[in-house]
């Protein structure tokens, strides 16, 4: 007979084993696949060729690169603009606004509801010429404005738009985790209020704006519809790159080659902001 | 210590939240270089005092006194204090060192100055070399406690404040510090403010000791004095384990105890004195053999000891009160649990105090 403790432990991987299951066949299966086609000559469908490189050396040959360039870019505009615009709001939920945190925060969630389509068609009606805005002022003051439309600005617009409530609510966990008598105390041995927030607030909720930041760009990187609505297909960035190589060229080794890039380029960097951000030793938990 | 200049005067202060008040109009003079502690229940307010004194919250009536000069809107961040707060509110984030250096960096003190001077400040409070770099998270209860005190005197402040910092802090441990930081009192001549909601605590450091309740500072005095004459209730239990009788004045000048229907002789009075409660101290208090051991006895039943280390402590029912007697271990009474003993007390050995 097995005694109550070793059947317990043989319970637990097996009550995984579904979960386990499920992993195998919906996340690493297709993740093998691609990288297996990443290696496999150009425009076949088999993953049973020679394996080559050639579809990662073509990547840096052709113009792919300067896709790879865009979602970075745009990524990286898109998450230091959050950065900006959300650490004074997180700040407020935490500390300042009280009650009203609840309500505010459920005005951040509630548009997540709301497809994503939905919600960036909705700021072509808003912002296209004759639209919303602009025919509002043409109709009140007769003046004409080129619209917004269709640029790079309006792309990150649109991206921070999207990504801001998973910029804001780790920074506002972060801001929260802050002890109040530690910041009562920087301040009461001299700091002024940029010294307590450079000195105390920052590094002490630095834990929630790394997640922030890693959350946010991770999605940016992989954003797609923001381009192709708002910017109208002014901007190919990379994930549009691996789509048009999986339809219309029907080039599923050099579309497997860029996701795998990708995923490698996303991968490095959150590996570098976790190596330079220990949690743990921010949370001076070690 | 009267001789002394006043540093810090309180004229009503008072700090409402809403309709709450939790500081209701406090008087107080803290002399130049005094240990001064609050000692109160929680949420009697002297937490409030000290964050008013500290800047760190603004009263809504009175005036904070600094050498005769009003600081009510000066921020914590330009007085010349300094607190050490219940939780410590060490930098989780920052070494040894660097917490104590805190102060120092903030005001653009060299690194080698600022080190030179942590390192004098962990040698005068015990904390070893090597520390320096050292996590703060990583150090003891006793060892943080340290860290925390090296860190608000590198800020250098004429004034101490301490929030219950040893709180949280075993007995044994906590019994030395109380000591260390009376000596670090003495070494550095500054005026310390002290809360503590343990009177025990208030009476080893302090040079005065103020009692909060409800918003109110109820007594000042010398720990002497709030031992000795207590002026209320509230006062005399605090101190700790104490007899109390409600009494009132009877013919005679005698005190009449409806529930126990005999009169007391009675101690000094105060003025206009008509009821009130009596109180012995157990180590006043005795078992005696005879009723002519005592101005005033009552009979009761001896219902359980306790050992208190050099002494133990007797608990008698009469009626449904409860007194409690204190002797010395040597006079130890043996074999005499469930049977009636007389306790009595002298009148002079007694106090009269109202609510």
């Amino acid at each position: 007979m097995a005694s109550a403790s070793e059947r317990k432990m043989r319970a637990g991987p097996l009550n995984a084993l579904p979960v386990a299951l499920f992993l195998l066949i919906g996340f690493v299966a297709p993740l093998l696949a691609v990288i297996g086609y990443s290696f496999m000559p150009a425009r076949t469908f088999s993953l049973l060729q020679a394996p080559t490189l050639e579809n990662y050396t073509g990547v840096f040959q052709s113009s792919s690169y300067i896709s790879f360039l865009w979602s970075l870019g745009l990524a990286a505009a898109t998450v230091a603009i959050l950065a900006l615009v959300c650490y004074p709001v997180a700040y407020g939920l935490a500390r300042v606004f009280g009650r009203w945190s609840t309500l505010l925060t459920l005005l951040f969630t509630i548009p997540l509801f709301v497809s994503e389509n939905v919600r960036l068609y909705g700021w072509i009606l808003f912002f296209i010429k004759n639209g919303v805005l602009l025919g509002s002022i043409k109709s009140m003051f007769g003046v004409e404005f080129e619209s917004w439309l269709f640029t790079e600005g309006i792309i990150v617009m649109g991206m921070v738009y999207v990504y801001l409530p998973f910029m804001l609510f780790p920074m506002t966990l972060g801001v929260s985790m802050v002890p109040v008598e530690t910041r009562d105390a920087a301040f009461d041995l001299g700091a002024t209020r940029w010294q307590v927030f450079k000195e105390v607030d920052l590094p002490l909720s630095m834990p929630g704006i790394m997640i922030g930041f890693l959350l946010s760009f991770v999605l940016a990187v992989g954003a797609l519809v923001e381009a192709k609505v708002l910017g109208g297909q002014r901007v190919i960035p990379i994930v549009h790159e691996i789509e048009l190589a999986f339809t219309y060229a029907q080039n599923w080794p050099l579309g497997a080659a860029l996701a795998v890039l990708l995923m490698l380029v996303a991968g490095a960097l959150v590996l570098l902001v976790l190596r330079r951000f220990d949690l743990d030793v921010i949370l001076g938990r070690r | 210590m009267t001789t002394r200049a006043p540093v810090i005067e309180l004229r009503q202060l008072t700090k409402s939240f809403g309709a709450f008040t939790a500081v209701n109009g406090i008087d107080l003079v803290v002399a130049e270089g005094e240990f001064f502690t609050i000692v109160g229940p929680s949420g009697s307010g002297k937490t409030t005092v000290l964050r008013m004194l500290a800047g760190l919250e603004s009263p809504t009536g009175g005036d904070i006194l600094l050498r005769g000069e009003r600081i009510n809107d000066v921020p914590a961040n330009r007085r010349p204090t300094c607190m050490v707060f219940q939780s410590l509110a060490l930098f989780p984030h920052r070494t040894v060192g660097q917490n104590i250096e805190f102060p120092l960096k903030i005001r653009d003190v060299p690194p080698e100055e600022r080190k030179k001077r942590a390192l004098q400040l962990m040698a005068q409070l015990r904390l070893p070399e090597d520390y320096y770099g050292k996590n703060v998270t990583k150090c003891s209860g006793g060892e943080r406690q340290r860290v925390a005190l090296a860190r608000a005197l590198a800020y250098n402040p004429d004034i101490l404040f301490f929030d219950e910092p040893l709180s949280a802090i075993d007995y044994k441990l906590r019994k030395t510090l109380e000591k260390e930081l009376k000596d670090i009192h003495r070494e550095t001549g500054k005026t310390f403010i002290y809360i503590t909601h343990s009177l025990e605590e208030a009476m080893v450091m302090s040079d005065r000791i103020g009692v909060m309740r409800l918003g109110h500072l109820v007594q000042v005095g010398t720990p002497n004095e709030i031992y000795t004459a207590p002026n209320s209730k509230f006062v005399s239990e605090f101190i700790g384990d104490v007899n109390i009788l409600p009494v009132r004045l009877a013919e005679g000048g005698r005190l009449q105890s409806d529930e126990h229907g005999a009169t007391f002789s009675a101690p000094a009075m105060p003025a206009n004195f008509s009821d009130g409660h009596l109180v012995v101290r157990p180590e006043s208090m005795r078992i005696i053999e005879r009723r002519e051991d005592a101005e005033n006895v009552l009979t009761g039943k001896l219902y359980n000891e306790y050992a208190l280390g050099s002494r133990i402590q007797y608990q008698v029912r009469v009626g449904e009160r409860v007194f409690i007697v204190e002797r010395l271990r040597q006079q130890a009474l043996v074999g005499r649990l469930d049977t009636d003993v007389l306790i009595g007390w002298n009148a002079r050995d007694s106090i009269l105090v109202g609510d």
